[in-house]
Protein backbone atom coordinates (compact mmCIF):
# COMPACT_ATOMS: atom_id res chain seq x y z
CA UNK A 1 0.00 0.00 0.00
CA UNK A 2 1.24 3.49 -0.92
CA UNK A 3 -0.27 6.87 -0.15
CA UNK A 4 0.50 10.52 -0.83
CA UNK A 5 -0.87 13.23 1.43
CA UNK A 6 -0.44 16.66 2.97
CA UNK A 7 0.83 16.97 6.54
CA UNK A 8 -1.03 18.40 9.50
CA UNK A 9 1.61 18.70 12.23
CA UNK A 10 1.17 18.39 16.03
CA UNK A 11 3.56 18.00 18.99
CA UNK A 12 4.19 15.42 21.72
CA UNK A 13 1.63 13.64 23.92
CA UNK A 14 -1.48 14.30 21.81
CA UNK A 15 -3.96 12.62 24.15
CA UNK A 16 -7.30 10.97 23.46
CA UNK A 17 -9.11 13.72 25.39
CA UNK A 18 -8.11 16.28 22.76
CA UNK A 19 -8.51 13.86 19.84
CA UNK A 20 -12.14 13.35 20.86
CA UNK A 21 -13.30 14.98 24.12
CA UNK A 22 -15.32 12.76 26.47
CA UNK A 23 -18.32 15.10 26.25
CA UNK A 24 -18.88 13.71 22.74
CA UNK A 25 -18.59 10.04 23.73
CA UNK A 26 -22.31 9.62 24.20
CA UNK A 27 -22.30 8.53 20.56
CA UNK A 28 -20.25 6.05 18.55
CA UNK A 29 -21.30 7.33 15.13
CA UNK A 30 -18.08 7.92 13.12
CA UNK A 31 -19.45 11.01 11.33
CA UNK A 32 -20.54 12.68 14.58
CA UNK A 33 -17.20 11.86 16.19
CA UNK A 34 -15.30 13.20 13.17
CA UNK A 35 -17.17 16.50 13.48
CA UNK A 36 -15.43 17.05 16.85
CA UNK A 37 -12.05 15.52 16.04
CA UNK A 38 -9.09 17.45 17.58
CA UNK A 39 -11.55 20.08 18.84
CA UNK A 40 -9.72 20.96 22.09
CA UNK A 41 -6.25 21.05 20.51
CA UNK A 42 -6.94 22.58 17.11
CA UNK A 43 -10.47 23.93 16.59
CA UNK A 44 -9.65 24.54 12.88
CA UNK A 45 -8.81 20.88 12.21
CA UNK A 46 -12.26 19.89 10.97
CA UNK A 47 -12.34 22.89 8.63
CA UNK A 48 -8.92 22.33 7.09
CA UNK A 49 -8.65 18.52 6.89
CA UNK A 50 -8.87 17.05 3.38
CA UNK A 51 -9.38 13.37 2.57
CA UNK A 52 -5.96 11.72 2.32
CA UNK A 53 -4.17 14.13 4.70
CA UNK A 54 -1.57 12.76 7.10
CA UNK A 55 -1.25 13.67 10.78
CA UNK A 56 2.38 13.87 11.89
CA UNK A 57 3.15 14.16 15.61
CA UNK A 58 5.85 13.71 18.24
CA UNK A 59 6.12 11.09 20.92
CA UNK A 60 3.35 9.21 22.77
CA UNK A 61 0.53 9.96 20.31
CA UNK A 62 -2.87 8.82 21.55
CA UNK A 63 -2.01 8.61 25.25
CA UNK A 64 -4.81 8.50 27.76
CA UNK A 65 -8.03 6.59 27.52
CA UNK A 66 -8.75 3.37 25.65
CA UNK A 67 -11.55 4.96 23.63
CA UNK A 68 -11.59 3.47 20.16
CA UNK A 69 -13.58 6.58 19.30
CA UNK A 70 -10.17 8.28 18.86
CA UNK A 71 -8.87 6.30 15.85
CA UNK A 72 -12.46 6.08 14.55
CA UNK A 73 -12.81 9.89 14.66
CA UNK A 74 -9.42 10.39 12.97
CA UNK A 75 -10.19 7.86 10.24
CA UNK A 76 -13.70 9.23 9.64
CA UNK A 77 -12.32 12.77 9.34
CA UNK A 78 -10.47 11.61 6.22
CA UNK A 79 -6.95 11.18 7.64
CA UNK A 80 -5.13 8.44 5.67
CA UNK A 81 -2.33 7.78 8.15
CA UNK A 82 -0.85 8.97 11.45
CA UNK A 83 2.93 9.25 11.62
CA UNK A 84 4.44 9.73 15.10
CA UNK A 85 7.73 9.30 16.88
CA UNK A 86 5.94 6.84 19.20
CA UNK A 87 2.37 5.78 20.00
CA UNK A 88 0.67 5.08 23.31
CA UNK A 89 0.11 1.34 23.35
CA UNK A 90 -3.69 1.17 23.49
CA UNK A 91 -3.97 3.65 20.62
CA UNK A 92 -1.47 1.51 18.69
CA UNK A 93 -3.64 -1.61 19.19
CA UNK A 94 -6.83 0.24 18.37
CA UNK A 95 -5.41 1.69 15.17
CA UNK A 96 -4.36 -1.78 13.98
CA UNK A 97 -7.63 -3.37 15.05
CA UNK A 98 -9.76 -0.72 13.33
CA UNK A 99 -7.63 -0.37 10.22
CA UNK A 100 -6.21 3.14 10.69
CA UNK A 101 -2.69 3.02 9.17
CA UNK A 102 0.01 4.25 11.57
CA UNK A 103 3.76 4.61 11.20
CA UNK A 104 6.43 5.04 13.87
CA UNK A 105 8.91 7.50 12.38
CA UNK A 106 10.94 10.44 13.60
CA UNK A 107 12.11 12.90 10.93
CA UNK A 108 12.07 16.53 9.87
CA UNK A 109 8.47 16.85 8.76
CA UNK A 110 6.66 20.21 8.84
CA UNK A 111 3.10 21.38 8.64
CA UNK A 112 2.01 21.50 5.00
CA UNK A 113 4.70 19.11 3.69
CA UNK A 114 3.66 16.55 1.08
CA UNK A 115 4.64 12.95 1.91
CA UNK A 116 4.70 9.64 0.02
CA UNK A 117 4.42 6.64 2.34
CA UNK A 118 5.22 3.12 1.13
CA UNK A 119 3.97 0.80 3.87
CA UNK A 120 5.26 -2.53 2.58
CA UNK A 121 8.83 -1.29 2.10
CA UNK A 122 8.87 1.11 5.05
CA UNK A 123 9.80 4.24 3.12
CA UNK A 124 8.70 7.86 3.64
CA UNK A 125 9.56 10.51 1.02
CA UNK A 126 9.16 14.22 1.71
CA UNK A 127 8.43 16.28 -1.42
CA UNK A 128 9.61 19.54 0.21
CA UNK A 129 13.29 18.62 0.25
CA UNK A 130 13.06 15.33 -1.64
CA UNK A 131 14.52 13.41 1.32
CA UNK A 132 13.75 9.77 2.09
CA UNK A 133 13.56 8.02 5.43
CA UNK A 134 12.93 4.47 6.52
CA UNK A 135 10.64 2.95 9.15
CA UNK A 136 10.19 -0.62 10.34
CA UNK A 137 7.12 -2.23 8.75
CA UNK A 138 4.77 -4.13 11.11
CA UNK A 139 5.68 -7.68 12.11
CA UNK A 140 3.99 -10.39 10.04
CA UNK A 141 1.41 -11.21 12.71
CA UNK A 142 0.09 -7.65 12.71
CA UNK A 143 0.42 -7.30 8.91
CA UNK A 144 -2.04 -10.20 8.69
CA UNK A 145 -4.59 -8.33 10.79
CA UNK A 146 -4.10 -5.16 8.77
CA UNK A 147 -4.25 -6.92 5.39
CA UNK A 148 -7.35 -8.84 6.47
CA UNK A 149 -8.95 -5.45 7.18
CA UNK A 150 -9.15 -5.60 10.98
CA UNK A 151 -9.07 -8.03 13.86
CA UNK A 152 -12.39 -9.74 13.25
CA UNK A 153 -11.66 -10.40 9.59
CA UNK A 154 -8.43 -12.05 10.71
CA UNK A 155 -10.30 -14.32 13.13
CA UNK A 156 -9.37 -17.56 11.31
CA UNK A 157 -5.69 -16.65 11.21
CA UNK A 158 -5.80 -15.87 14.90
CA UNK A 159 -7.39 -19.09 16.18
CA UNK B 1 14.51 -18.56 30.44
CA UNK B 2 14.16 -16.22 33.42
CA UNK B 3 10.89 -14.33 33.35
CA UNK B 4 9.24 -11.39 35.09
CA UNK B 5 5.96 -11.89 36.94
CA UNK B 6 4.01 -10.47 33.98
CA UNK B 7 5.81 -12.70 31.48
CA UNK B 8 5.01 -15.76 33.61
CA UNK B 9 1.30 -14.98 33.64
CA UNK B 10 1.30 -14.37 29.88
CA UNK B 11 3.20 -17.62 29.21
CA UNK B 12 0.75 -19.59 31.38
CA UNK B 13 -2.20 -18.18 29.43
CA UNK B 14 -0.56 -18.78 26.05
CA UNK B 15 0.10 -22.39 27.14
CA UNK B 16 3.80 -21.93 26.72
CA UNK B 17 6.80 -22.69 28.93
CA UNK B 18 8.24 -19.26 28.34
CA UNK B 19 7.83 -16.03 26.42
CA UNK B 20 10.44 -13.44 25.41
CA UNK B 21 10.03 -9.65 25.41
CA UNK B 22 8.76 -8.48 22.03
CA UNK B 23 7.20 -11.83 21.16
CA UNK B 24 3.63 -11.69 19.88
CA UNK B 25 1.32 -14.23 21.50
CA UNK B 26 -2.32 -15.21 21.55
CA UNK B 27 -3.50 -15.72 25.15
CA UNK B 28 -6.61 -17.02 26.91
CA UNK B 29 -8.62 -14.56 28.96
CA UNK B 30 -10.11 -14.98 32.43
CA UNK B 31 -12.23 -11.84 32.27
CA UNK B 32 -13.27 -9.30 29.63
CA UNK B 33 -14.55 -5.90 30.78
CA UNK B 34 -16.25 -2.90 29.20
CA UNK B 35 -18.25 0.12 30.33
CA UNK B 36 -21.15 2.21 29.02
CA UNK B 37 -18.85 4.16 26.65
CA UNK B 38 -16.75 1.34 25.23
CA UNK B 39 -19.23 -1.56 25.32
CA UNK B 40 -21.60 -0.08 22.68
CA UNK B 41 -18.75 0.10 20.15
CA UNK B 42 -17.69 -3.45 21.07
CA UNK B 43 -21.24 -4.75 20.82
CA UNK B 44 -21.69 -3.19 17.37
CA UNK B 45 -18.48 -4.93 16.26
CA UNK B 46 -19.62 -8.20 17.83
CA UNK B 47 -22.96 -8.03 16.07
CA UNK B 48 -21.36 -7.14 12.72
CA UNK B 49 -19.06 -10.16 13.07
CA UNK B 50 -21.93 -12.64 13.18
CA UNK B 51 -23.54 -12.00 16.56
CA UNK B 52 -23.01 -15.53 17.88
CA UNK B 53 -22.67 -16.67 21.49
CA UNK B 54 -20.17 -15.07 23.80
CA UNK B 55 -17.25 -17.31 24.79
CA UNK B 56 -18.37 -17.53 28.43
CA UNK B 57 -21.26 -15.58 29.92
CA UNK B 58 -19.62 -15.68 33.38
CA UNK B 59 -16.34 -14.15 32.22
CA UNK B 60 -17.64 -10.88 30.85
CA UNK B 61 -18.25 -7.81 33.00
CA UNK B 62 -20.28 -4.87 31.72
CA UNK B 63 -20.32 -1.94 34.12
CA UNK B 64 -22.47 1.13 33.45
CA UNK B 65 -20.42 3.73 35.29
CA UNK B 66 -19.35 6.64 33.09
CA UNK B 67 -22.46 8.63 32.11
CA UNK B 68 -24.74 6.99 34.66
CA UNK B 69 -27.27 7.59 36.11
CA UNK B 70 -27.79 8.53 32.48
CA UNK B 71 -26.89 12.16 31.94
CA UNK B 72 -28.79 12.68 28.68
CA UNK B 73 -30.81 10.93 26.01
CA UNK B 74 -27.80 9.76 24.01
CA UNK B 75 -26.20 8.25 27.11
CA UNK B 76 -29.50 6.56 27.95
CA UNK B 77 -29.63 5.01 24.47
CA UNK B 78 -26.07 3.75 24.81
CA UNK B 79 -26.77 2.11 28.17
CA UNK B 80 -29.97 0.60 26.84
CA UNK B 81 -28.04 -0.98 23.97
CA UNK B 82 -25.68 -2.61 26.50
CA UNK B 83 -28.51 -3.64 28.84
CA UNK B 84 -30.36 -5.36 25.98
CA UNK B 85 -27.21 -7.15 24.86
CA UNK B 86 -26.40 -8.31 28.40
CA UNK B 87 -29.91 -9.65 28.79
CA UNK B 88 -29.95 -11.36 25.40
CA UNK B 89 -26.57 -13.07 25.88
CA UNK B 90 -27.14 -13.93 29.53
CA UNK B 91 -24.13 -11.92 30.75
CA UNK B 92 -23.92 -12.66 34.48
CA UNK B 93 -21.85 -9.68 35.55
CA UNK B 94 -23.89 -6.78 34.20
CA UNK B 95 -23.98 -3.87 36.65
CA UNK B 96 -26.55 -1.14 36.22
CA UNK B 97 -27.59 1.82 38.38
CA UNK B 98 -28.28 0.62 41.91
CA UNK B 99 -25.71 -2.17 41.71
CA UNK B 100 -22.95 -0.54 39.73
CA UNK B 101 -19.83 1.15 41.00
CA UNK B 102 -16.81 2.45 39.17
CA UNK B 103 -15.56 -0.63 37.33
CA UNK B 104 -12.03 -0.79 38.74
CA UNK B 105 -13.26 -0.46 42.30
CA UNK B 106 -16.17 -2.82 41.70
CA UNK B 107 -14.44 -5.84 40.13
CA UNK B 108 -11.93 -6.49 42.96
CA UNK B 109 -14.68 -5.89 45.53
CA UNK B 110 -16.95 -8.44 43.82
CA UNK B 111 -14.08 -10.93 43.74
CA UNK B 112 -14.09 -11.12 39.94
CA UNK B 113 -10.31 -10.84 39.71
CA UNK B 114 -7.80 -12.97 41.62
CA UNK B 115 -4.04 -13.42 41.50
CA UNK B 116 -2.78 -15.12 38.33
CA UNK B 117 -5.69 -13.97 36.17
CA UNK B 118 -5.34 -12.46 32.72
CA UNK B 119 -7.85 -9.65 32.28
CA UNK B 120 -8.51 -7.22 29.45
CA UNK B 121 -10.85 -4.28 29.68
CA UNK B 122 -12.00 -1.70 27.21
CA UNK B 123 -10.91 0.97 29.65
CA UNK B 124 -7.36 2.16 30.03
CA UNK B 125 -7.36 1.87 33.83
CA UNK B 126 -7.95 -1.88 33.66
CA UNK B 127 -4.29 -2.06 34.74
CA UNK B 128 -5.62 -1.52 38.32
CA UNK B 129 -5.93 -5.26 39.09
CA UNK B 130 -2.18 -5.78 39.03
CA UNK B 131 -2.49 -4.88 42.70
CA UNK B 132 -3.91 -8.39 43.23
CA UNK B 133 -1.11 -10.14 41.33
CA UNK B 134 -3.08 -10.42 38.09
CA UNK B 135 -2.03 -9.32 34.60
CA UNK B 136 -4.59 -6.80 33.46
CA UNK B 137 -4.45 -4.19 30.76
CA UNK B 138 -6.59 -1.76 28.84
CA UNK B 139 -7.56 -2.43 25.24
CA UNK B 140 -9.98 -0.97 22.74
CA UNK B 141 -13.50 -1.98 21.86
CA UNK B 142 -12.52 -4.22 18.93
CA UNK B 143 -10.17 -6.20 21.19
CA UNK B 144 -12.99 -6.38 23.71
CA UNK B 145 -15.45 -7.66 21.09
CA UNK B 146 -12.92 -10.21 19.86
CA UNK B 147 -12.31 -11.26 23.47
CA UNK B 148 -16.05 -11.67 24.06
CA UNK B 149 -16.33 -13.83 20.97
CA UNK B 150 -13.23 -16.00 21.33
CA UNK B 151 -11.96 -15.63 24.91
CA UNK B 152 -8.58 -14.63 23.48
CA UNK B 153 -6.47 -11.57 22.78
CA UNK B 154 -3.12 -10.86 21.12
CA UNK B 155 -0.30 -9.36 23.12
CA UNK B 156 3.21 -8.18 22.51
CA UNK B 157 5.17 -9.56 25.46
CA UNK B 158 6.47 -6.57 27.42
CA UNK B 159 9.85 -5.99 28.99
CA UNK B 160 9.74 -4.52 32.48
CA UNK B 161 10.85 -1.77 34.80
CA UNK B 162 11.35 -2.74 38.44
CA UNK B 163 10.47 -0.45 41.33
CA UNK B 164 12.02 -1.53 44.62
CA UNK B 165 10.03 0.00 47.43
CA UNK B 166 11.44 0.16 50.93
CA UNK B 167 10.42 1.76 54.23
CA UNK B 168 7.00 3.02 55.18
CA UNK B 169 4.98 6.05 54.08
CA UNK B 170 4.69 9.02 56.49
CA UNK B 171 1.32 10.22 57.82
CA UNK B 172 -0.94 11.75 55.09
CA UNK B 173 1.26 10.31 52.32
CA UNK B 174 -0.43 7.53 50.32
CA UNK B 175 -0.29 5.27 47.29
CA UNK B 176 -1.37 8.26 45.18
CA UNK B 177 1.76 10.15 46.16
CA UNK B 178 3.89 7.08 45.37
CA UNK B 179 2.56 6.79 41.84
CA UNK B 180 2.57 10.56 41.17
CA UNK B 181 6.19 10.62 42.35
CA UNK B 182 7.04 7.77 39.97
CA UNK B 183 5.26 9.36 36.99
CA UNK B 184 7.08 12.63 37.73
CA UNK B 185 10.31 10.66 37.72
CA UNK B 186 9.90 8.68 34.50
CA UNK B 187 7.42 10.79 32.51
CA UNK B 188 4.11 10.05 30.81
CA UNK B 189 5.82 7.71 28.34
CA UNK B 190 8.48 6.46 30.76
CA UNK B 191 7.11 2.93 30.77
CA UNK B 192 5.75 2.83 27.20
CA UNK B 193 4.98 -0.79 26.15
CA UNK B 194 6.52 -2.00 29.43
CA UNK B 195 5.37 -3.61 32.68
CA UNK B 196 5.86 -1.73 35.91
CA UNK B 197 6.73 -4.39 38.48
CA UNK B 198 6.75 -3.39 42.12
CA UNK B 199 8.66 -5.21 44.82
CA UNK B 200 10.85 -4.77 47.87
CA UNK B 201 10.23 -4.95 51.60
CA UNK B 202 8.20 -1.73 51.52
CA UNK B 203 5.35 -3.54 49.74
CA UNK B 204 4.18 -5.22 52.93
CA UNK B 205 3.27 -1.86 54.49
CA UNK B 206 1.02 -0.87 51.57
CA UNK B 207 -2.68 -1.65 51.82
CA UNK B 208 -4.56 -3.20 48.89
CA UNK B 209 -6.25 0.18 48.38
CA UNK B 210 -2.81 1.82 48.03
CA UNK B 211 -1.67 -0.90 45.63
CA UNK B 212 -4.86 -0.59 43.54
CA UNK B 213 -4.27 3.17 43.33
CA UNK B 214 -0.63 2.70 42.30
CA UNK B 215 -1.39 0.13 39.58
CA UNK B 216 -4.37 2.21 38.42
CA UNK B 217 -2.05 4.96 37.23
CA UNK B 218 0.56 2.71 35.52
CA UNK B 219 -1.11 3.75 32.25
CA UNK B 220 -0.32 7.39 33.08
CA UNK B 221 3.35 6.46 32.69
CA UNK B 222 2.48 4.70 29.41
CA UNK B 223 2.80 1.28 31.08
CA UNK B 224 1.14 -1.83 29.72
CA UNK B 225 0.45 -2.99 33.25
CA UNK B 226 1.49 -2.49 36.84
CA UNK B 227 1.86 -5.49 39.11
CA UNK B 228 2.53 -6.29 42.76
CA UNK B 229 3.86 -9.55 44.16
CA UNK B 230 1.32 -11.72 45.96
CA UNK B 231 1.79 -11.63 49.75
CA UNK B 232 -0.29 -12.26 52.86
CA UNK B 233 -2.10 -8.94 52.41
CA UNK B 234 -3.17 -9.97 48.89
CA UNK B 235 -4.24 -13.46 49.89
CA UNK B 236 -6.29 -12.14 52.79
CA UNK B 237 -8.06 -9.64 50.52
CA UNK B 238 -8.80 -12.30 47.89
CA UNK B 239 -10.09 -14.76 50.51
CA UNK B 240 -12.43 -12.09 51.87
CA UNK B 241 -13.80 -11.14 48.46
CA UNK B 242 -13.70 -14.14 46.14
CA UNK B 243 -14.54 -17.81 46.12
CA UNK B 244 -12.00 -18.42 43.34
CA UNK B 245 -8.53 -19.81 43.98
CA UNK B 246 -5.61 -17.46 43.32
CA UNK B 247 -2.66 -18.70 41.27
CA UNK B 248 0.62 -17.28 42.48
CA UNK B 249 3.30 -16.38 39.96
CA UNK B 250 6.53 -14.85 41.22
CA UNK B 251 9.26 -13.24 39.13
CA UNK B 252 12.33 -15.43 38.63
CA UNK B 253 15.38 -14.38 40.63
CA UNK B 254 17.25 -13.82 37.37
CA UNK B 255 14.43 -11.93 35.62
CA UNK B 256 15.71 -9.06 33.49
CA UNK B 257 14.54 -5.49 33.98
CA UNK B 258 15.34 -2.69 31.59
CA UNK B 259 15.61 -0.26 34.49
CA UNK B 260 15.50 -0.55 38.27
CA UNK B 261 14.43 2.26 40.60
CA UNK B 262 14.88 2.26 44.37
CA UNK B 263 12.23 4.24 46.18
CA UNK B 264 12.35 5.01 49.90
CA UNK B 265 8.69 5.35 50.90
CA UNK B 266 9.63 7.23 54.09
CA UNK B 267 11.20 10.02 52.02
CA UNK B 268 8.06 10.69 49.94
CA UNK B 269 5.89 13.76 50.51
CA UNK B 270 2.43 14.77 49.37
CA UNK B 271 2.67 15.30 45.64
CA UNK B 272 0.48 17.27 43.22
CA UNK B 273 0.41 16.91 39.42
CA UNK B 274 -0.09 20.33 37.84
CA UNK B 275 -1.95 20.87 34.56
CA UNK B 276 -1.89 19.44 31.98
CA UNK B 277 0.12 16.23 32.44
CA UNK B 278 0.22 13.68 35.28
CA UNK B 279 4.03 13.89 35.10
CA UNK B 280 4.04 17.60 35.92
CA UNK B 281 4.49 16.89 39.62
CA UNK B 282 5.48 19.16 42.48
CA UNK B 283 5.84 18.82 46.25
CA UNK B 284 4.72 21.53 48.64
CA UNK B 285 8.14 23.19 48.88
CA UNK B 286 7.56 24.14 45.21
CA UNK B 287 3.85 25.00 45.36
CA UNK B 288 2.73 28.63 45.72
CA UNK B 289 -0.71 29.61 47.02
CA UNK B 290 -3.15 28.59 44.26
CA UNK B 291 -6.85 29.35 44.80
CA UNK B 292 -9.30 26.65 43.70
CA UNK B 293 -13.00 26.44 42.84
CA UNK B 294 -13.77 22.74 43.18
CA UNK B 295 -12.56 19.59 44.91
CA UNK B 296 -13.47 16.10 43.71
CA UNK B 297 -12.76 13.10 45.93
CA UNK B 298 -13.62 9.89 44.12
CA UNK B 299 -12.82 7.88 40.94
CA UNK B 300 -11.27 4.48 40.31
CA UNK B 301 -8.03 5.89 41.68
CA UNK B 302 -9.18 7.21 45.06
CA UNK B 303 -12.85 6.56 45.70
CA UNK B 304 -12.37 3.64 48.09
CA UNK B 305 -13.35 3.53 51.75
CA UNK B 306 -9.84 4.24 53.05
CA UNK B 307 -9.70 7.32 50.78
CA UNK B 308 -12.99 8.62 52.16
CA UNK B 309 -11.80 7.89 55.71
CA UNK B 310 -8.68 10.00 55.21
CA UNK B 311 -10.78 12.88 53.86
CA UNK B 312 -13.21 12.55 56.77
CA UNK B 313 -10.38 12.67 59.28
CA UNK B 314 -9.48 16.15 58.00
CA UNK B 315 -13.04 17.39 57.42
CA UNK B 316 -14.49 16.22 60.74
CA UNK B 317 -15.99 19.11 62.71
CA UNK B 318 -14.83 21.64 60.11
CA UNK B 319 -16.44 23.48 57.18
CA UNK B 320 -15.11 23.55 53.64
CA UNK B 321 -14.25 26.97 52.25
CA UNK B 322 -17.52 28.48 50.92
CA UNK B 323 -15.86 29.21 47.55
CA UNK B 324 -14.99 25.54 47.02
CA UNK B 325 -17.60 23.14 45.68
CA UNK B 326 -16.58 19.87 47.28
CA UNK B 327 -17.93 16.72 45.64
CA UNK B 328 -17.41 13.32 47.21
CA UNK B 329 -18.18 10.20 45.19
CA UNK B 330 -17.91 6.80 46.86
CA UNK B 331 -16.74 4.42 44.12
CA UNK B 332 -19.22 1.59 44.76
CA UNK B 333 -22.55 0.98 46.48
CA UNK B 334 -20.79 -1.01 49.20
CA UNK B 335 -18.30 1.77 49.86
CA UNK B 336 -21.20 4.23 49.96
CA UNK B 337 -23.08 2.13 52.51
CA UNK B 338 -19.96 1.54 54.62
CA UNK B 339 -19.32 5.31 54.55
CA UNK B 340 -22.88 5.88 55.80
CA UNK B 341 -22.52 3.30 58.58
CA UNK B 342 -19.16 4.63 59.70
CA UNK B 343 -20.49 8.16 59.93
CA UNK B 344 -18.31 9.49 57.11
CA UNK B 345 -21.25 10.78 55.10
CA UNK B 346 -22.46 12.74 58.17
CA UNK B 347 -19.04 14.33 58.44
CA UNK B 348 -19.01 15.25 54.73
CA UNK B 349 -22.50 16.72 54.68
CA UNK B 350 -21.92 18.67 57.89
CA UNK B 351 -18.71 20.03 56.37
CA UNK B 352 -20.64 21.34 53.37
CA UNK B 353 -19.78 18.67 50.79
CA UNK B 354 -22.05 17.13 48.16
CA UNK B 355 -22.05 13.32 48.36
CA UNK B 356 -23.06 11.53 45.16
CA UNK B 357 -24.13 8.06 44.11
CA UNK B 358 -21.24 6.12 42.49
CA UNK B 359 -20.31 7.40 39.02
CA UNK B 360 -17.25 8.38 36.98
CA UNK B 361 -19.02 11.70 36.45
CA UNK B 362 -16.61 14.62 36.69
CA UNK B 363 -13.46 12.50 36.39
CA UNK B 364 -13.81 12.43 32.60
CA UNK B 365 -15.72 15.69 32.30
CA UNK B 366 -18.92 13.73 31.80
CA UNK B 367 -21.34 15.25 34.29
CA UNK B 368 -21.82 15.92 38.03
CA UNK B 369 -19.22 18.66 38.44
CA UNK B 370 -18.01 20.20 35.17
CA UNK B 371 -15.61 23.15 35.31
CA UNK B 372 -16.23 26.54 33.69
CA UNK B 373 -13.62 28.50 31.75
CA UNK B 374 -10.71 29.50 33.97
CA UNK B 375 -11.78 27.37 36.95
CA UNK B 376 -9.41 25.16 38.92
CA UNK B 377 -10.06 21.86 40.65
CA UNK B 378 -8.06 19.65 42.95
CA UNK B 379 -9.11 16.09 42.16
CA UNK B 380 -8.14 12.65 43.41
CA UNK B 381 -8.67 11.38 39.85
CA UNK B 382 -5.91 10.29 37.47
CA UNK B 383 -5.84 12.62 34.46
CA UNK B 384 -5.39 16.36 34.12
CA UNK B 385 -5.25 16.69 30.34
CA UNK B 386 -6.62 19.81 28.63
CA UNK B 387 -10.41 19.87 29.04
CA UNK B 388 -10.50 16.67 31.09
CA UNK B 389 -13.00 18.01 33.65
CA UNK B 390 -14.77 20.54 31.48
CA UNK B 391 -13.82 23.73 29.65
CA UNK B 392 -10.55 23.49 27.67
CA UNK B 393 -9.32 26.50 29.68
CA UNK B 394 -10.05 24.94 33.09
CA UNK B 395 -7.33 23.28 35.17
CA UNK B 396 -7.13 20.01 37.11
CA UNK B 397 -4.55 19.38 39.84
CA UNK B 398 -4.18 15.70 40.72
CA UNK B 399 -3.60 14.84 44.36
CA UNK B 400 -4.29 12.43 47.20
CA UNK B 401 -7.52 12.47 49.24
CA UNK B 402 -5.60 14.14 52.09
CA UNK B 403 -4.41 17.03 49.90
CA UNK B 404 -7.86 17.33 48.31
CA UNK B 405 -9.63 17.52 51.70
CA UNK B 406 -7.07 19.99 53.11
CA UNK B 407 -7.47 22.17 50.00
CA UNK B 408 -11.27 22.09 50.30
CA UNK B 409 -10.94 23.54 53.82
CA UNK B 410 -8.59 26.39 52.93
CA UNK B 411 -9.60 27.20 49.35
CA UNK B 412 -6.01 26.96 48.13
CA UNK B 413 -3.91 23.88 47.28
CA UNK B 414 -2.83 22.82 50.75
CA UNK B 415 -0.40 20.46 52.44
CA UNK B 416 -2.45 18.34 54.89
CA UNK B 417 0.33 18.50 57.49
CA UNK B 418 -0.47 22.22 57.93
CA UNK B 419 -4.12 21.64 58.89
S1 LIG C 1 -13.24 7.07 37.36
FE1 LIG C 1 -12.32 8.23 35.70
S2 LIG C 1 -10.47 7.15 35.12
FE2 LIG C 1 -11.72 5.77 36.39
S3 LIG C 1 -12.90 4.55 34.94
FE3 LIG C 1 -14.14 6.31 35.49
S4 LIG C 1 -13.66 7.89 33.96
FE4 LIG C 1 -12.08 6.33 33.82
Amino acid sequence: MKITGKVIRYGDNVDTDVIIPARHLNTSDPKELAAHCMEDLDPDFVKKVQPGDIIVAGKNFGCGSSREHAPIAIKASGIACVVAKSFARIFYRNAINTGLPIVEYDGDIRDGDLLDIDFANGVIRNHRDNTQGRFTPFPEFLQKIITAGGLFKAKEIMQ
Amino acid sequence: MNMTMTQKILAAHAQRDSVRPGELILAKLDLVLANDITAPVAINEFRKAGDGCVFDCQKIALVMDHFTPNKDIKAAEQTKLVRDFAHEKGIEHFYDVGAMGIEHALLPEKGLVVAGDLVIGADSHTCTYGALGAFSTGVGSTDMAFGMATGKAWFKTPSAIKFNLRGKLPKWVSGKDVILHIIGLIGVDGALYQSMEFGGDGVASLSIDDRLCICNMAIEAGGKNGIFPVDQVTLKYIAEHSTRQPVIHAADAGAEYERVFDIDLASLRSTVAFPHLPSNTKTFDQIPSIPIDQVVIGSCTNGRLSDLAVAAELLKGRKVNPRVRTIIIPATQKIYLDAVHQGLVDIFINAGCAVSTPTCGPCLGGHMGILAKGERAVATTNRNFVGRMGHPESEVYLASPAVAAASALTGVITDPTTI
